[in-house]
C-alpha cells in the first residue's frame, strides 16, 4: 500500500466514529508536528492520554520533593520538565529554588553519579519519574550505586507502568475505540504486553514509529481493525515481539511491581514499580505518594488524561492556564497534551 | 600582568588603566576611541539607528565562535534589519573577579576581528569588576546610518510577498547544546554579521519590505511575530526549510525542533514576490548567504497566523516559542 493510499483512506473514511488514543507524549508532539489532526475524516478523532510521565504524577509526588528539598543538605537532582510542575500549593522546584533550595537540572540521570561524587557532603536525591522507557536508565544507576557502594544518591520514584492503566481506562469507561502503542516503551516491552488487553476489549493496537508515514500508517491500521481484540507492529524496525528481555531482567533486579496512584485516576493496580526491599533503603520515601490535590480546583488534567475531555474544553486553557502560568502538570511538560494542543492551536474534536 | 581579573582591576586606579591598556586599547585602538574622552564624538548622518544588547552566554567560548564575536554580530545585525549601515558600537564589560584574563584576551581579540570584518567602529567603552565566579558578561550599543528613502520595518510584510531565510537553522542552538551537555558533535555555531546580505540585497533596487534577525526563539516565533506586525497570514512550507541533516538528527535526539532553535547569523527577508528570484541569487552569492531558500509567502489579512504545511501533506498553525527554552544561548 502507497502512503497516497493510506492518506485517502484516512481522509476518506466513513465508518462508525472512532476515538483512537495516544499514550505517549512523543506521539502527541509527533501528531501535531505532522499536521495529522486535519489530515483524517471527522470521523477519526485523536485523543492524549496518559502520556507524560511529569503529568500523571500525583500532586504528593512534587510535595516530597519540595520537602525533601528544604534539607539544606540535600540536592535534588531532575529532568528539565519536572521543574516547573506545581505541587497542591502551586510552590514548584523552581520557586523553591529561589528560596534557596539546591535543585539540579540533568539530561541523564548517570549524571548524578558526578555530582555525588564531587560533593560527597550533600545527599543527592534524583527524581525517578517515567514509564518503562526510562526505568531502565533508573536501574543502571541503582546498578551504579549499588556496586560502588555510593552512599549519598537515592531515589524518589514515581515510576509508571503502561499495560495496567490502558487496562484501567478501558475498565473505567473512557470511550476508547484503538490505542496508538508507545513506540519507546513498547521497545522494552515488546507487542505481547498487549494482547490480553485487546483481546478483552476488543480493541485495535498499532505500535507506531514517530515519523509522519509511521504515525499514519498505525492510525490506518487501527482504523481498519475496528471492533478487533488485535496488535499490529508498525514499528518493527525498533520494537521486537518480546521487546527487551535484559532490559527487563535490570529492572526486575532493582524494582517490584506495586499499587501506584495516578493523577485523577487514583491508584492502579500493579501499574508502578519501586525499589525492591532490600534496596529500598536506596529509596528517599516513594511509598504512599498517592494523594492528589489540584492546585487549581478548577484544573480537568485528570479528565484530559483519560480522553474524557478535549484540553481546549477546559474553562482554565489558555485563559488562566497557560505555559508561563501553568495550573496543571500537562500545560507544563512539552509533552503534556495541553501544552502540545495550545502551542500548535489544535482545536481537532 | 596577573592570570586572573581581581576586584581591584574595577578600581579605577592603576590596574584599572593597565587591562584597558593591555587588552581594550590595544585591540580596539581608533583615533576616536584613542583620545580616551568620556564620550566619543564621530560624524553622524540625518537618519541614525540605534540599539543595544547584553550577551551572558556559557560557555563563553563554543565551537564557531565567542562571546566577543557573538556580542558585535548581535548589534550590527539588528541595526542591519532596519537597512542601516553599521558604524559605530560601544561596550560595557561586567567581569567577574576569578575570570581568567587569557580567556578575556581571547574574547576580546575576536570582538576586534568582528567588528573590523563588519566594518564597524568601537568608539568607547566600560568595565567594571564584581563578584563572582569567573565569568563575563558584555552589553554592547550601536549606531547605524539609514539613508533617505529607506523603509524597512516589521509591519511592511504585503500579500503575496514571499519569504526568505539566509540559510540553515538551528546550528547556534545545537553548538551550545552540545557544549553544555558534552555532546560530542562538530556542529558550529552560524554567529555572524550580516553586512554583506544585507548591503548587497539593498545596492540591488530590490523591494526589500522586512527583514529580522532570526536568534533566540527560532525561526517560527520571528514569523509568528513577524506575521502578527504585519497583520497577515503567513504560510511556509516544513520541506523548504533549510537545516542540516545534523542539527535535524541533533534536534530529534532531545526533542527539540528546528524551527524554535536560536540562531546568531541568520535573518528572514520579505520582499516583494517578483523580485523573489533575485533577491534569493544575491543571497546566496553573499557572504554567509549560500543555503539560503525561500520557505513561503504572505497571504491574507488576518490578525497574524503562521501556517506551516507539512512534509506529510497536513498543516499545522504555529505559535511563539512557549515555555523556557534554552537559558544563556547569547
Amino acid at each position: 500500500m502507497t502512503l497516497e493510499e493510506v492518506k485517502n483512506g484516512l481522509k476518506d473514511y466513513d465508518g462508525p466514529e472512532m476515538n483512537i488514543m495516544e499514550v505517549c507524549g512523543s506521539h502527541t508532539g509527533a501528531i501535531a508536528k505532522n499536521g495529522i489532526p486535519g489530515m483524517l475524516s471527522e470521523k477519526i478523532h485523536l485523543l492524549s492520554g496518559p502520556g507524560c510521565p511529569v503529568c500523571v504524577t500525583p500532586s504528593s509526588y512534587v510535595d516530597k520533593l519540595l520537602e525533601l528539598a528544604k534539607d539544606p543538605k540535600n540536592c535534588i537532582v531532575t529532568f528539565g520538565d519536572l521543574i516547573r510542575v506545581p505541587g497542591s500549593a502551586k510552590a514548584n522546584l523552581s520557586s523553591a529554588r529561589g528560596e534557596g533550595a539546591r535543585v539540579e537540572m540533568v539530561y541523564s540521570p548517570m549524571d548524578t553519579l558526578d555530582l555525588a561524587e564531587k560533593d560527597p557532603e550533600t545527599d543527592f536525591i534524583f527524581a525517578a519519574v517515567g514509564f518503562e522507557t526510562t526505568t531502565p536508565v533508573y536501574a543502571l544507576l541503582v546498578d551504579e550505586i549499588v556496586r560502588n557502594d555510593i552512599k549519598n544518591i537515592k531515589l524518589l520514584t514515581a515510576i509508571r507502568t503502561m499495560p495496567e492503566v490502558i487496562r484501567f481506562l478501558m475498565g473505567s469507561g473512557a470511550p476508547i475505540d484503538g490505542f496508538i502503542a508507545p513506540g519507546h516503551v513498547s521497545v522494552v516491552t515488546g507487542t505481547h504486553i498487549y494482547e490480553p488487553i485487546a483481546r478483552d476489549f476488543s480493541i485495535p493496537f498499532g505500535v507506531a514509529g514517530f515519523k509522519g508515514p509511521e504515525l499514519l500508517a498505525a492510525i490506518y491500521g487501527i482504523v481498519e481493525e475496528y471492533g478487533h481484540g488485535v496488535v499490529k507492529n508498525f514499528y518493527p524496525s525498533a520494537v521486537k515481539a518480546d521487546g527487551n528481555p535484559a532490559a527487563r531482567a535490570l529492572i526486575d533486579k532493582y524494582f517490584e511491581k506495586y499499587d501506584a496512584a495516578w493523577r485523577g485516576m487514583g491508584i492502579v493496580k500493579g501499574s508502578g514499580k519501586i525499589l525492591r526491599e532490600e534496596y529500598r533503603y536506596l529509596d528517599a520515601g516513594s511509598l504512599g505518594l498517592d494523594a492528589d490535590h489540584k492546585a487549581n480546583p478548577a484544573c480537568c488534567c485528570d479528565k484530559v488524561l483519560m480522553g474524557k475531555m478535549r484540553p481546549y474544553e477546559c474553562p482554565l486553557y489558555g485563559k488562566v492556564c497557560t505555559p508561563m502560568n501553568p495550573q496543571g502538570a500537562c500545560m507544563v511538560s512539552t509533552e503534556g497534551s495541553c501544552f502540545s494542543y495550545l502551542s500548535n492551536h489544535r482545536k481537532d474534536k | 600582568m596577573e592570570e586572573k581579573i581581581m576586584m581591584v582591576h574595577g578600581s579605577g586606579g592603576s590596574a584599572t588603566g593597565e587591562l584597558i591598556d593591555e587588552i581594550f586599547d590595544r585591540e580596539f585602538s581608533n583615533a576616536t576611541l584613542d583620545q580616551m574622552e568620556d564620550s566619543a564624538v564621530v560624524p553622524g548622518a540625518r537618519q541614525i539607528a540605534m540599539t543595544t544588547d547584553s550577551f551572558v552566554v556559557t560557555p563563553a567560548e563554543f565551537r564557531g565562535g565567542d562571546i566577543g564575536r557573538l556580542c558585535v554580530c548581535g548589534t550590527v545585525n539588528d541595526l542591519l534589519m532596519r537597512g542601516a549601515v553599521p558604524k559605530y558600537l560601544t561596550c560595557g564589560f561586567i567581569l567577574e573577579e576569578g575570570l581568567d584574563v587569557a580567556l578575556l584576551k581571547r574574547v576580546v581579540h575576536s570582538m576586534a576581528k568582528t567588528a573590523e570584518e563588519a566594518g564597524v567602529h568601537i568608539v568607547a567603552g566600560d568595565t567594571k569588576v564584581v563578584n563572582g565566579n569567573g565569568e563575563l558578561y558584555i552589553n554592547t550599543a550601536g549606531v547605524g546610518f539609514v539613508s533617505e528613502g529607506v523603509d524597512i520595518a516589521a509591519g511592511n510584510a504585503r500579500t503575496g510577498d514571499a519569504i526568505i531565510v539566509s540559510g540553515n537553522v538551528g546550528d547556534h542552538h545545537a553548538a551550545i547544546l552540545s557544549e553544555r551537555m558534552n555532546i560530542d558533535t562538530d556542529i558550529e555555531s552560524d554567529n555572524a554579521p550580516l553586512v554583506d546580505i544585507v548591503s548587497n540585497l539593498l545596492n540591488s533596487g530590490i523591494h526589500v519590505h522586512t527583514l529580522r534577525d532570526v536568534t533566540r526563539g527560532g525561526l517560527a516565533t520571528v514569523l509568528k511575530e513577524l506575521s502578527g506586525q504585519s497583520k497577515k497570514t503567513f504560510v511556509i512550507e516544513e520541506n523548504k526549510v533549510p537545516v542540516t541533516s545534523k542539527v535535524a538528527d541533533f534536534a530529534g535526539l532531545l526533542g527539540l525542533d528546528p524551527l524554535y532553535m536560536g540562531n546568531e547569523g541568520k535573518l528572514v527577508a520579505i520582499v516583494d514576490s517578483h523580485d523573489a528570484d533575485k533577491a534569493l541569487d544575491i543571497i546566496r552569492d553573499s557572504k554567509y548567504g549560500k543555503n539560503a531558500a525561500i520557505i513561503g509567502e504572505v497571504k491574507e489579512d488576518s490578525e497574524g497566523k503562521l501556517i506551516e504545511t507539512t512534509e506529510l501533506g497536513g498543516e499545522r498553525e504555529l505559535d511563539i516559542l512557549q515555555g523556557e527554552g534554552l537559558p544563556r544561548i547569547c
